[in-house]
């Protein structure tokens, strides 16, 4: 551990035995926006992700929630570093990925997996099944030889509930779900500790969608894999979380237990995020109050000063404007950002937190 | 309440050069004025293909509505001219897609767009239309209306676009309007939201709404009553307690059973439907959900079940929907 970790982390990591397997301190990842013909001028910035802190611990899957451009993807694609990080740093056992390049880099790279939202845009259409599942094997030489290759890619096909008979058909062949359990058997392949998994489940049929979650929490059980799982289902994050992150805007607003989050939502974005959901169940959507939120989710280009929830916010006052909320404790690792929370404590110093300044 | 809508076993095929697809296979329901109707399955069962036969907008050739009658305020508009179908389409019928920008005229500007229906269907004056117009997107929750009428489909965010649609679809204030996935797309607060509005304002003009989705939470919230369709057919229909509380049908117990929702167990295991969606070309002899299903027995590899009424205006499709319990399968809510 660096002297330079944040308060947020510091905590996390006494209150839990295990140190973190991924950690991601003050984490920034800003596009610029450019505009002009031939040549290009840059007018704005977009935080995707502005000053967050997560951390996984080995086997648990945290679930990261929140509405379309508030960074949860962007988030999935800087630890895999198909983006790069602004600022901060991306930890695996300790180690800063983001400063990394050359063999150390294809070794972070074999250590975590992904698995896309789009089971028809992701895999390349030219390649079969067993090619598919086969090529991080080939990628990080991790079998010797061609029957021992052949065997893996069998026994990845079978773990994900295919038939390696399977193996030499193409991704048009497949329904929905097949494509998904082939993207999954991909992911697993060069045996991953962390694998990212962004809604890998939304674009698949109810039935088949609870087949995936059902396989994908197998095989965590199985292989002892840590999630980070990317939804905007609250329903489906809830039924696969240990812990839960909602974001907006580029930002973490509340971070917690599953229970704390569901049974115990302290920000009002969170509670208007699960009051929106409707459930399965008639009875109590005729009792349910629900809070309905005014207006659109604004332009990360040109994001709210003060707390970025604040134009939707039916809580909102003046200060909300002015005053940066910074994630606190409500109790325990259970934090929210919202200056008008009982747990809220404005004079700062005592509750340094690197994740919302500067 | 009166019946507004009529449908009497409606099929429609597409023609592919693989084999004829029975996108809707027989299918007859009823619908009553002020009611919302929630249609539900999933990918492929044949709910917009539905929609699509109810307003007879089937893309011809591959598809044809090949039999069946769509009875609406008396008139069965499988009947009637093309001509006469355009003036149910809009002054009595509204739709609203998916996806608004491929239902939204690029080049005109929106305010065009929501004045072309009253002046050709309600004879406004171009002053009437517009002041119409903007009252409109006031009613949907659009911000500063004489601005946005100016301004065209590209410069609006997904959210305004789908509140655009429902201030055209309601426009001529119709009987009925049909809802085709039209929040799906929409991130969930902004998905209340555009559900809040389509109630509040068909409840004030008491048009009938068929809510066309795979969301089972949004039909529970919505809806009425509920048709459950699979492979072409309507597999059980009837009032929301109904259905969600005693299913009769094992499809319908799937998909209950497959959804994770914030009422139930954290911990509860999803009891997924095992298998796939059959290929609608080549279904199997007896019952289409033969092989996904638990209770299958001997007669249902021999006949199709129909829709019977199996408890007062509750109807299933299943040779052994005696037997059909949501708990059997060890969920109980
Ligand atoms: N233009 C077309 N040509 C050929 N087949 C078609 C056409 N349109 C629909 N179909 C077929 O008709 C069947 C029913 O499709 P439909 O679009 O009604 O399903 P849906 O229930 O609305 O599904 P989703 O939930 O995916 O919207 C499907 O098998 C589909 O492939
Ligand atoms: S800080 Fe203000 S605007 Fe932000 S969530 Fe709290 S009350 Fe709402
Ligand atoms: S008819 Fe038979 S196969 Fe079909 S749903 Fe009922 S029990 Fe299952
Ligand atoms: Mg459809």
């Amino acid at each position: 551990m660096t002297t330079t970790t944040a308060n947020s982390t510091k905590d996390e990591a006494i209150s839990n035995t295990q140190s973190p397997l991924l950690e991601i301190r003050n984490l920034k990842v800003h596009f610029p926006v450019t505009e002009g013909f031939i040549i290009q001028r840059q007018v704005g910035v977009i935080k995707a992700v502005d000053g967050v802190n997560l951390s996984v611990n080995p086997g648990e899957t945290l679930g990261l929630v929140g509405e379309s451009g508030s960074g949860k993807t962007t988030i999935g694609r800087a630890i895999l570093k198909l983006e790069n990080a602004t600022e901060g740093q991306i930890l695996l056992n300790g180690e800063d990925i983001t400063k990394s390049t050359g063999n150390r880099l294809r070794d972070f790279r074999r250590r975590l997996g992904m698995v896309f939202q789009d089971p028809f845009g992701s895999l390349n259409p030219r390649m079969s099944a067993g090619n598919l599942v086969g090529e991080p094997l080939k990628i990080h030489g991790l079998t010797t030889t061609k029957s021992d290759y052949k065997r893996r890619v069998a026994e990845l096909l079978k773990i994900v509930g295919l038939n390696s008979m399977m193996a030499g058909r193409y991704p048009h062949e497949f329904s929905g779900g097949q494509r998904q359990r082939i993207g999954v058997a991909r992911a697993l392949a060069a045996k991953p500790d962390v694998m990212v998994l962004d809604e890998p489940v939304s674009a698949l049929d109810v039935s088949i969608q609870a087949q995936v979650i059902n396989l994908i929490k197998d095989l965590q059980t199985e292989f002892g894999l840590a999630y980070i799982f990317i939804a905007h289902d609250l329903s489906v994050v809830r039924n696969i979380s240990d812990r839960v992150a909602v974001m907006y805007l580029g930002k973490i607003v509340e971070i917690g237990s599953r229970d704390d989050i569901y049974n115990h939502p302290k920000h009002p974005y969170t509670q208007a995020l699960l009051s929106a959901v409707p459930t399965a169940n008639p009875e109590l959507e005729r009792n349910r109050e629900r809070i309905v939120l005014e207006g659109d989710i604004p332009s990360p280009l040109n994001p709210p000063s003060g707390c970025v929830f604040r134009t939707r916010c039916p809580l909102a006052t003046k200060e909300c404007s002015t005053q940066v909320p910074e994630l606190q404790s409500v109790s325990g690792n259970h934090r929210a950002a919202c200056i008008k929370g009982d747990w809220y404590k404005s004079d700062s110093s005592e509750h340094e937190s690197v994740s919302e300044e500067a | 309440m009166s019946t507004l809508l009529d449908i009497k076993n409606l099929s429609t095929h597409f023609n592919t050069s693989a084999g004829t697809i029975k996108a809707v296979n027989d299918v007859s329901f009823e619908l009553r004025e002020g009611e919302t109707l929630g249609l539900v399955g999933e990918s492929g069962c044949g709910k917009s293909v539905t929609a699509l036969s109810i307003m007879r907008l089937v893309p011809s050739p591959p598809g044809r509505i090949v039999s069946g009658d769509v009875i609406f305020q008396g008139q069965n508009l499988l009947k009637i001219s093309e001509a006469e179908m355009q003036n149910v389409r809009g002054r009595d019928i509204g739709m609203i897609f998916q996806e608004p920008m491929t239902s939204l005229n690029p080049v005109l500007s929106i305010g065009r767009q929501l004045r072309e229906p009253l002046e050709l269907h309600l004879g406004m004056t171009k002053q009437q239309s517009l002041s119409r117009s903007s009252e409109l997107l006031e009613l949907v929750g659009i911000p500063d209306p004489a601005t946005r009428l100016k301004t065209f489909p590209h410069q609006t965010s997904g959210g305004q676009r789908q509140r655009i649609m429902i201030a055209m679809a309601l426009s001529c204030e119709p009987k009925l309007l049909i809802a085709d996935e039209a929040t799906t797309a929409l991130d969930v607060t902004i998905q209340a939201q555009i559900l809040e509005i389509i109630k509040d304002l068909t409840d004030r003009l008491g048009t009938s709404v068929i809510i066309i989705t795979h969301n089972l939470g949004v039909v529970a919230r919505y809806a009425d009553s509920v048709n459950v369709m699979y492979a072409g057919k309507l597999r059980e229909s009837g009032s929301l307690d109904q259905v969600y509380k005693e299913p009769k049908h094992p499809y319908t117990v799937g998909l209950l059973n497959s959804v994770p929702t914030l009422d139930l167990d954290a911990d509860v295991r999803l009891q997924p439907i095992r298998g796939e969606i059959p290929n609608l070309i080549d279904l199997p002899k007896g019952c289409a959900f033969i092989d996904r299903c638990d209770y299958a027995g001997q007669k249902c590899e021999e006949s199709e079940p129909e829709l019977e009424e199996v408890e007062d205006a509750h109807f299933g499709a299943c040779w052994e929907h005696k037997r059909v319990s949501k708990s059997l399968l060890g969920i109980t809510s």
